[in-house]
């Protein structure tokens, strides 16, 4: 009886579509991984560390309750501004960008912690002010994800500073932003492109959308990567060449194979088939995070709920389209396919709050 | 909170966040359409193309990496080239056997040494496995041959054009030119992170030592590239269009390889440095430092057994001592110490003392190499006896703050800004260096006492033979100081065209022209009747210099004795001079180090420096100058002082 009840408390958490989802998921990385590293049990046992590492901390999360979780949030996004201002200030500088604070024990790269922070303390912020919505708040709100873009932005690290961003605007969007104001944003940036961001943007970064434009103005430079996967994706045709026989991964071809390029590996190797196989996948999560945010019984699980989806989605659409040569390169693996612990345990750790929203509402019913 | 949430229009609400949500939902689908669209364009359109792309890898892009800019001394004389000879390459991923298998049979018919087995181990260590490397670089037409009659029988071998780079000069100027050598991990971490790495696609070098590495990104070059169509076994069939590449540009050098080995060659066996300046631009006419190495065997990758003996040898020939190398100034210091007492106003030049033959303050005494003193000494006659005496009372007289605040500007303990890498700095001693230095309160405070040897150079201080000679080129350029460098022109590669670096002065020093004209005189007369003077008998020319003596080691009360100390521990001689007197065009500092007096052993070879560079004279064989002929009795002789940092008057 006891074991009994131990495991259901153990499970009880635990959304099982979604960890259904997540384990099909992993299952794509560790094939493609162990491919795309020349079969190399040292990368596969070394990413079911941080996998286990990872599902442990969701299981811990998705224990919490949304209330607690709210109490989190300011404490959070404290936290992390404190963490972005000191690596300003003392930061170390790795390959030009100062991103990482060296706290003695370890170095720990503040920004990706506000990836989940700054959808949490807006959720909450209008949780707060959910009776009386007004301009104001949006303009506080935009305040809020404003200050850490500008210290990512600063750093400099452009892809996460939008992606940040971008998570804090899925908020204002469930919250109920008007859609002048959006339309009119967008109108804005297209005109800003040319005229002011294009001109503030770093060297690297123009080459960077220009290689996007064309590869082959630079074919051994920054165009390398973006021509090697897409012949890697193109070849693979609509069955694929078969798990372990992608030429272009064993011949070296495709460069960071197992992390932010790992997409190339298992688009060459499973080809259309397997493609459609993995949208459907995320499409599944992304429809499970959807189901669990319009389910949420408060505005902040709505908000949370909604936003961490959308940064899932986002991520991943960032990633493939990368890959696939239609977007410009910027580091952003593919959500719990690229090797690499940190990114999988922060999009675990929002899994585990999407479990906790949805378990709140079970309880309520129950 | 959700007491609050069921007094509001709950429903209105979910409605809207509905709305939103149907919203995203759309957004989502467009995006996922517009990601399978890309796929079905890349995977069935076009999937014939890319098919053919990759199967085998069809057209392959390969670069061509430019060649590297050649190092010319300013006559023309050229110090590093390349040129083209034959490979034999192994890709060891290719091999059908074990590595060592290959080598063996390949060995039945290609000269391959056991030296070239341990290099090829060595790079195989530091490189990867697809990577082919060199097992034996210059093959002769011969072995060419009879490798192509048995290619068939090693897949993985392969013969191949390359670029090598040659150090004609060999040992000689080893130091400044430096060498190239292969690629490894930390070069390539470093080149990715300056966004540089694509242009090393093809390119197996990098300059790791001296001028090919401080100007390694003017050397280089930029590379091309080739689109190549290959067959299934990756063999080019033809070129489909290609860049190509722009060759590294040339460096011409202010030094005069000529002047340059007549100083190596005075040196001989003899450990030490030398560096000469052109007082009017600050240009380095030549930078000696014994012993030196041969730049070539860096360039293939030299082998674990050379290397280990270069790298654990106690002279050290991998240091370059002229910019690496810290040393005491000795008396070389004395005619500074004196401008300095002229520019601050503690001495006119007339202000004699009596010289008993020490100086004694508290109840220490700090002796005179002349035992009876110097007589009356004024400052011209400090300089051309070397009278330390009259530097000891100077040095307290000025305060260690005052040195160090006018020694700083002229040079002393800091970096010249050569352009090269690896230079060293030195210390110019102050109160606020010694709390730096020392991590107990007792010795972190300057003691009077410290001060006083500093006035004769010995002490707390050490200074890169560089500082030294650009101090005494600053000097005889009446205070218009120069950055010293190297490198006159970069020359670029295709149009020819020069470009100069370094015309203006770093700095103009404020110094009374009377007060420099006194120490020049005094100088010139030393090397006419002073310490140096034996050197310079007879020279057509008039020069100037300075003698210097630094001890190496502190005796402890025990008798110094050339002859009967061990040689690592006998004293280092220095030198400094210059010439012509009235409109100086070469001014030199020097060390031979463990040589003992400096009079005897360094001045002789600045005297042929000077013949040659002045005169164009050529040292002949047999004239052995005065070397050991003037016998260091004074000093070898001298009683020992009470106090441990003793100095040698010369």
């Amino acid at each position: 009886m006891l074991i009994k009840r131990l495991i259901k408390r153990f499970v009880d958490p635990i959304d099982p579509w979604l960890l259904l989802f997540v384990a099909l998921l992993v299952g794509v990385s560790l094939m493609t991984i162990f491919s795309a590293s020349n079969q190399s049990f040292d990368k596969i046992n070394s990413k079911l560390v941080s996998v286990v590492v990872a599902l442990s901390a969701m299981w811990v999360v998705s224990n919490l309750k949304p209330v607690q979780l709210m109490w989190l949030a300011p404490q959070l996004y404290t936290f992390g501004m404190v963490l972005l201002i000191g690596v300003a200030l003392f930061g170390d500088i790795t390959n030009g960008a100062r991103r990482w604070l060296d706290i003695g024990v370890a170095r720990i790269q503040p920004s990706e912690l506000m990836k989940l922070a700054v959808p949490m303390m807006l959720a909450w912020y209008f949780d707060r002010h959910e009776a009386s919505l007004k301009l104001k708040h949006f303009a506080v709100a935009a305040l809020l994800i404003g200050m850490p873009m500008a210290l990512v932005l600063k750093q400099p690290d452009l892809g996460t500073a939008l992606l940040i961003g971008a998570a804090g605007f899925y908020v204002l969007f469930f919250a109920g932003l008007s859609w002048r104001i959006i339309l009119g944003g967008l109108a804005g940036l297209a005109v800003a492109i040319p005229f002011v961001i294009w001109p503030l943007m770093h060297d690297y970064q123009r080459e960077r959308v220009m290689t996007m434009i064309d590869p082959m103005a630079d074919p051994l430079g920054n165009g390398y990567h973006i021509i090697q996967s897409t012949i890697a994706i193109g070849s693979g045709g609509v069955f694929g060449k078969g798990w372990l026989k992608g030429t272009q991964t064993h011949l070296d071809f495709i460069p960071e194979r197992t992390t932010d390029f790992v997409f190339a590996v298992y688009a060459e190797e499973f080809g259309l088939i397997g493609n459609i196989l993995l949208l459907i996948l995320y499409l599944c999560v992304i429809g499970r995070g959807l189901m669990i945010a319009n389910n949420a019984s408060s505005l902040f699980g709505r908000l949370l709920a909604g936003a961490l989806t959308l940064s899932f989605f986002t991520y991943l659409f960032v990633n493939m389209g990368m890959v696939s040569g239609i977007l410009p390169v910027v580091g952003v693996p593919l959500p719990l396919v690229s090797y690499g612990g940190t990114a999988m345990l922060s999009i675990l750790i929002g899994f585990g709050m999407l479990m906790a929203i949805q378990r709140d509402r079970k309880l309520m019913k129950s | 909170m959700s007491r609050r949430t069921v007094l509001r229009d709950h429903h209105g609400e979910r409605y809207s966040f509905q709305l939103r949500l149907v919203v995203v939902i759309t957004g989502v689908l467009i995006g996922f359409a517009i990601l399978l669209s890309r796929f079905v364009y890349l995977q069935v359109m076009k999937h014939d193309k890319y098919h053919t792309l990759a199967e085998s890898n069809r057209i392959s892009l390969v670069p061509i990496p430019p060649s590297r800019g050649i190092i010319t001394d300013r006559n023309g004389v050229v110090l590093a080239h390349n040129y083209s000879a034959y490979t034999l390459e192994i890709t060891q991923s290719k091999l059908g056997e074990k590595l060592d298998a290959t080598i063996d049979r390949l060995a039945e018919f290609i000269d391959i040494t056991a030296k070239d087995r341990r290099r090829f181990k060595k790079l195989l260590d530091e490189s990867k496995d697809f990577e082919s490397l060199p097992i034996k670089t210059r093959l002769s037409d011969e072995e060419v041959a009879r490798f192509a009659a048995q290619a068939f029988r090693f897949p993985g071998v392969e013969v191949k054009a390359r670029l090598f780079r040659q150090y004609p000069m060999g040992e000689s100027a080893s130091h400044l030119v430096g060498y190239i050598g292969r690629l490894n991990d930390g070069d390539l971490k470093r080149l990715d992170a300056d966004g540089r790495l694509p242009n090393y696609k093809g390119t197996d070098h990098i300059g790791k030592f001296g001028l090919e590495q401080s100007y390694e990104q003017v050397l280089h070059g930029t590379t091309g590239y080739e689109q190549v169509e290959t067959d299934a076994g990756g063999r080019a069939i033809r070129a489909l269009n290609s860049t190509q590449a722009t060759p590294g540009n040339n460096l011409v050098l202010t030094v005069d390889i000529k002047l340059q080995q007549v100083v190596e060659q005075a040196f001989g066996e003899r450990r030490g440095a030398l560096l000469a300046i052109e007082p009017s631009t600050g240009g380095i006419l030549a930078m000696v430092s014994r012993p030196g190495f041969d730049p070539n065997l860096f360039v293939d990758g030299i082998d674990p057994v050379s290397w280990k003996e270069l790298n654990d040898a106690t002279s050290r020939p991998l240091n370059n001592r002229a910019i690496q190398g810290l040393y005491p100034p000795g008396s070389t210091f004395k005619p500074f110490m004196a401008l300095a007492a002229l520019e601050t106003g503690k001495r006119r030049p007339s202000d004699a003392i009596s010289d008993p033959g020490y100086f004694i303050m508290g109840n220490n005494r700090w002796r005179d190499d002349a035992v009876h003193g110097h007589g009356m000494v004024d400052m011209h006659k400090s300089i051309v006896v070397s009278c330390n005496t009259y530097y000891y009372r100077l040095a307290n007289d000025m305060g260690i703050d005052a040195i160090s605040n006018f020694m700083g500007p002229l040079g002393f303990g800091s970096r010249t800004g050569v352009d090269l890498p690896g230079e060293k700095e030195g210390i110019l001693p102050s109160q606020a260096w010694k709390r730096r230095a020392f991590k107990r309160k007792e010795q972190q405070r300057w003691l009077a006492g410290d001060t006083i040897s500093i006035g004769n150079g010995q002490g707390f201080n050490t200074y890169t033979i560089i500082q030294m000679a650009q101090s005494t080129a600053t000097l005889v350029n009446n205070g218009v100081q120069y950055r010293p460098h190297l490198v006159q022109y970069i020359e670029d590669s295709v149009s020819r065209e020069r470009r100069a670096l370094e015309t203006v002065p770093a700095k103009q020093l404020p110094y009374k022209p009377e007060h420099i004209e006194v120490i020049k005189q005094a100088m010139v007369a030393t090397n006419m009747q002073g310490t140096s003077s034996t050197a310079f008998r007879g020279a057509p020319y008039t020069s100037g210099g300075k003698t210097g003596t630094a001890q190496v080691y502190s005796l402890k009360g025990a008798k110094y004795n050339a002859s009967s100390t061990r040689e690592e521990l006998r004293d280092h001689a220095l030198f400094i001079a210059f010439a012509p007197a009235d409109k100086p065009r070469i001014a030199l500092a020097m060390i031979v180090e463990n040589a003992g007096f400096g009079a005897a052993h360094a001045a002789p070879i600045a005297r042929k420096a000077f013949d040659y560079y002045l005169l164009g004279k050529l040292p002949s064989q047999e004239a052995k100058p005065a070397a050991g002929a003037v016998a260091p009795t004074a000093e070898a002789q001298a009683p020992i002082p009470e106090i441990t940092s003793h100095s040698h008057a010369d």
